[in-house]
């Protein structure tokens, strides 16, 4: 087998996808700044409105990606959910550390289940724009398509 | 996991000329994941224990790699890799991004859960504490860089290897992606002196 390395001058071909990663990262975004929030008052109880609020925030911005992303036609679904499964395995453990960072030093009630969301939310769109970012660069088996 | 593909060398009977051969990629390195899984359940401990001396540890020499790794990826490594040959950043590429696979979110681990666990326990996080106003403006800091790191930079560097598992690499493409990786580098360098000031500022008040 011999394998290439192309260095032509040639542009990426632009292909015609949703900006899934600019509303994943934004989804990202809205939870990180919620906690920064949340961590900010932390060991007392900080007011749930405004974290709230992101979170339900970045819950529309998740669920809007992922629609626009499922009406995407010749997208390379396999290399997306194979990425996006081992990434979310190691999202997942780095959202439990920090959860348990929280849960050690005496969090609860609301205040708790608002971070353990959040952390929810973070542990699916880092999977969801590592997957899509890979995904786009693949070519479709049976087309000739290229991201 | 079944990410292990090996390349081989263009043989150069159809191009007139003998390319170095290409080593093989493997996007994340099973051998670093006992060393990972270590750590990780080190850092568990000194949480659950409350061990000073290793969230000391964990935070400061965390800390400190995680910057200079930063630091000198973005402004050193970047600048020398923009000027190589596209198979040249390739290589280095092919190399260079598994490490960074497992090195990074690590040190980013051990960093932030041994620096919350630090500022609970100095009680640094308290309202009345001078350091209170100092920790929330790195929190704010860390925050951004978070969104940097894991939306922009760490796709970055999965994609670049996947495309160098294909067949036929696309130059451009491995291009464009570590393009974007060394300028993320680079803005969370400069973003790294802004936490090394506030730390500096934190641990002598």
């Amino acid at each position: 087998m011999t394998a290439r390395l192309s260095s032509t001058a040639t542009e990426v071909p632009a292909r015609g996808l949703p900006p899934i990663t600019q509303l994943q990262v934004g989804a990202l975004g809205l939870v990180i700044v919620g906690g920064v929030y949340m961590a900010s008052y932390f060991p007392r109880r900080p007011p749930l409105g405004l974290p709230v609020a992101l979170l339900a925030g970045s819950v529309a911005l998740f669920a809007i990606g992922m629609i626009m992303l499922a009406r995407v036609r010749d997208f390379a679904w396999d290399t997306f959910f194979l990425v996006g499964r081992w990434a979310l395995l190691a999202y997942l453990i780095q959202a439990s550390m920090i959860e348990f960072a929280f849960v050690h030093n005496h969090a609860s009630g609301p205040a708790l289940v608002v971070v353990t969301l959040m952390l929810m939310m973070f542990a699916m769109t880092i999977p969801t724009v590592i997957a899509f970012t890979v995904a786009r660069y693949e070519v479709v088996r049976g087309t000739e398509s290229h991201p | 996991m079944t990410y292990e593909a090996h390349v081989v060398a263009l043989t150069g009977t159809d191009e007139g000329s003998a390319a170095p051969p290409r080593p093989a990629i493997q996007v994340v390195p099973l051998k670093g994941l006992p060393i990972v899984a270590a750590i990780m359940v080190f850092l568990i401990a000194a949480i659950a224990r409350n061990w000073q001396w290793a969230l000391d540890l964990f935070h400061v020499a965390g800390g400190g790699l995680w910057t200079a790794i930063d630091l000198f990826v973005g402004l050193v490594v970047g600048p020398i890799l923009g000027r190589l040959s596209i198979p040249a950043r390739a290589e280095f590429s092919a190399r260079f991004m598994p490490k960074m696979v497992l090195i990074m979110p690590t040190l980013v681990v051990m960093t932030l859960a041994a620096g919350f666990q630090l500022a609970v326990n100095l009680g640094n996080l308290a309202p009345s504490n001078p350091n209170h106003g100092w920790l929330v403006a790195s929190f704010a800091v860390v925050g951004v860089m978070s969104v940097i790191a894991l939306g922009v930079l760490e796709p970055a560097n999965i994609a670049v290897l996947f495309e160098m598992r294909k067949p036929e690499p696309d130059g451009e493409v491995i291009t464009k992606l570590m393009k974007r990786f060394v300028y993320a580098a680079g803005v969370l360098g400069v973003m790294q002196v802004a936490t090394l000031v506030i730390m500096s500022r934190v641990s002598t008040q």
